[in-house]
């Protein structure tokens, strides 16, 4: 099987391991991954905080960058559910507006097409376990577009619950968003602020050295308020965890 | 003119924009653990209450497709209910703005010769300002709800949708009966605890005397059906039932959005409104009234002469917009706020609205016009997480409003204002978003200057400092920035795969 990997512009800048682990994960579950050079940003920071306009060329970009693959999986539930949710929505307005047919249906044709990491795995390729080791006590946070925008339920616990040596506890208020909502961290810092050191304190009380997520975006606001605190528990993407084995361990 | 100052000031036009006011809240430790206590309290409750009935999804599609069609054909819905109205010895007036409708309801009640009226709690009536405009004209109105009245008593502004007073604590409450209630009437019984029985009997008693000498009553109402021009309040208390039931004069001021076709639809809402509102399988008390009572000259209950105040004040405008119109769907259950942990962050005066939370961060804009400061910066108070679509009985998709109405502030577009279709522009200070977004899509397009620019921070990332300037400062006052790693994904890929040296 060969699937594309969308690897979301967050995770190209600043969290290339997130990727590296998804190539690897892939990999070692028999799927020959590849990366077309043309993608970018899925447009959400644009969208999300009302310059459709600008996003119109990601969406194209975007879409065209995937043409012809039967499988495009990303490591981002937020940047899933916006190409999932958004992209049919604005090639339908911009059609509207009379900008051609032509952004909507390729918005069309991606949008199906496109799957979150933990989707990919328990859906497609029809996997729980993928032979991971991960000798430590973590806790989840469900991102709000990954539980809420694409319903993925309860399949991250499941890929979790099944890692060898993990001990994997609930984090109270789990499915209460972390306070990161795009530019609203930095439109709203002080209930963004708020929100996040809720988040973090619940996941201290669990006893969790590590608060794992599915969305970088949320856990560079959740590692960040971590770090100023100087707390003992550290922010990790879900691929890293499933990726690691006994052989090759988390760097 | 009694003289007295009656309290809870309307909303000001110059309001802060929610950031700012959100600023004070969140710094308010008392203020979040009463937010906070109350709104887990009720959402818990409320999940579990959904959760008894099998149906509600359907109960759900059913509302909003009841709510979607009476819209859709609204006007021949309120023509109809004026002729039902009309036809039970009612009188209907039709108010384009709040001015209008308070120029209304004064001239009524002066015509009854009455200088003072009973209120059940109304959104409409806050929404308008009728309290200070009644005042202004000499009239004293006194609200009876059990939380209004400890808002009005305090000076105060409604926080929430049902629970107006949550921000308040009992002690803060006992201290607001024992220092105002002599002002107003029968004072609070000495010594007065901060228990809730004793709270309520104080009220009990301060209201009672209201009740029986008040002519005029002003209300506001949940449903109103259009083929028999029934009247519905849902409500906790009976104080409602009270205003509805005593006094001579009933003058009810109702958004034309609340109009249901049959009485057969309130079924759904009779299920769907108390689980989603007060997590109750029904509210204590539900009352309809058609028109007069039997009283007209005789026996019996219920007023005898009934103003039914048909409010428009924006609500035709919201309905031409295409994805907008769906906050018109919404009940007022309040479900929304209880879950939103942006609202229970900020506190509900955030919001500069009578209608606070993620529902009052949509309506708000629709109906006022996104022009001043704290309706332009209303559609961004929210994470967009998505939890109030989920709760929400009539299936509002209040994401999707926000990010439409994020797109009207920020890069303008056509609007409905006094039925006129106009182009808005952009609203000011988003120049330098603006740009960024544009100078953002600029480079994200061009995936060769993209990776220039991420091995250009690469290279600089020793230098990066702790806490950045400029915009960048709001993220950096509170949190560490990610660390920029010495390779991107791209470059990685490139080594590793295609170019492998």
């Amino acid at each position: 099987m060969r699937a594309a990997l969308f690897v979301t512009c967050v995770n190209d800048a600043l969290y290339p391991r997130t990727g590296i682990a998804v190539v690897r994960l892939l990999e070692r579950l028999g799927v020959a991954v590849d990366f077309p050079a043309a993608q970018s940003c899925c447009g959400q920071p644009q969208y999300n905080t009302g310059y459709r306009y600008e996003t119109e060329p990601l969406v194209r970009r975007t879409a065209r960058a995937f043409a012809g693959y039967p499988y495009v999986v990303t490591p981002s539930g937020s940047c899933a559910a916006m190409i999932r949710e958004h992209y049919p929505r604005i090639g339908r307005k911009a059609a509207a507006e009379g900008r051609g047919g032509e952004l909507a249906e390729a918005a069309a044709s991606l949008a199906p097409r496109v799957y979150e990491l933990t989707e990919f795995l328990v859906d497609v390729l029809g996997v729980t376990d993928v032979g991971a080791y991960f000798p430590h006590t973590v806790t989840y946070h469900p991102s709000c577009h990954g539980l809420r925008g694409l319903g993925l339920g309860d399949r991250p616990r499941r890929l979790l619950a099944a890692v060898k040596g993990l001990d994997l506890v609930e984090l109270p208020g789990a499915e209460e968003c972390c306070g990161f909502g795009g530019t609203f961290a930095v439109k709203n810092p002080d209930v963004s602020t708020a929100m996040g050191a809720d988040k973090i304190a619940a996941a201290a009380g669990t006893g969790a050295r590590v608060l794992c997520g599915a969305d970088n975006s949320c856990l560079a606001h959740l590692d960040g308020l971590l770090r100023r605190a100087d707390s003992p528990i550290r922010a990790l993407h879900l691929a890293e965890i499933l990726a690691a084995t006994e052989e090759e361990p988390l760097p | 003119m009694t003289g007295t100052h009656l309290g809870m000031p309307a909303f000001p036009a110059a309001a802060p924009a929610f950031p700012a006011a959100a600023r004070e809240a969140v710094r308010d430790e008392g203020l979040r653990a009463n937010l906070r206590h109350a709104t887990h309290t009720i959402r818990d409750k409320r999940r579990r209450a959904v959760a008894e009935l099998e149906d509600w999804d359907r109960l759900r599609a059913a509302g909003r497709a009841v709510k979607d069609h009476t819209l859709r054909h609204l006007d021949r819905y309120l023509l109809q209910l004026e002729e039902a109205v009309t036809a039970a010895g009612g009188t209907v007036h039709w108010a384009a703005d709040a001015d209008e409708a308070n120029r209304i309801v004064t001239d009524l009640v002066r015509a009854t010769g009455e200088r003072e009226v009973v209120k059940v709690k109304s959104m409409a009536t806050q929404e308008i300002g009728l309290n200070e405009a009644l005042e202004a004209a000499g009239i004293a109105a006194y609200e009876t709800d059990l939380a209004e009245l400890i808002v009005q008593l305090g000076h105060d502004r409604p926080s929430h949708i049902l629970v107006p007073a949550i921000h308040r604590n009992r002690a803060e409450i006992r201290d607001i009966f024992r220092a105002e209630m002599g002002g107003w009437g029968r004072a609070a019984p000495e010594p007065l605890g901060d228990d809730p029985r004793e709270l309520a009997e104080a009220a009990r008693l301060h209201l009672r005397e209201k009740f029986l000498r008040a002519k005029v009553a002003v209300s506001g109402a949940n449903f109103m059906v259009a083929e028999t021009g029934t009247m519905v309040v849902f409500e906790s208390e009976g104080n409602g039932r009270m205003c509805l039931t005593l006094p001579e004069t009933l003058i009810s001021v109702v958004g034309i959005e609340k109009v249901v076709p049959t009485f057969r639809d309130l079924e759904i809402f009779l299920q769907t409104l108390p689980r989603s509102s007060t997590a109750e399988r029904m509210n204590p008390y539900t009352t309809m009234w058609t028109g007069l009572g039997p009283s007209r000259g005789a026996d019996g209950d219920g007023p005898s002469a009934f103003h039914l105040v048909l409010l428009d004040n924006g609500r035709t405008d919201t309905l031409a917009d295409e994805v907008g119109r769906q906050a018109l769907r919404c009940i007022r259950c309040s479900a929304c706020l209880n879950v939103c942990p942006v609202y229970e962050r900020a506190g509900g005066h955030a919001y500069g609205s009578v209608y606070p939370g993620p529902i009052g961060a949509i309506l708000s804009p629709q109906l006022r016009g996104t022009g001043s400061a704290i309706d332009a910066s209303l559609p961004y108070a929210s994470t967009l997480c998505g939890a109030c679509y989920e709760v929400c009985p009539v299936a509002i998709d209040i994401p999707e409003v926000l990010v439409h109405l994020r797109e009207r502030v920020a890069q303008g577009g056509p609007v409905t204002r006094g039925g006129v279709r106009v182009t808005l522009r952009p609203a000011d200070g988003h120049t330098a978003e603006r740009a960024a977004m544009r100078a953002a899509r600029l480079l994200l397009d061009r995936p060769g200057a993209l990776r220039a620019a991420e091995r250009l921070l690469a290279r600089a990332r020793r230098l990066a400092p702790r806490r950045l300037p400029g915009a960048g400062r709001a993220w950096t006052d509170s949190r560490e920035l990610p660390t920029v790693p010495a390779e991107s994904f791209r470059d990685w890929w490139a080594r590793e795969r295609s170019d492998p040296r």
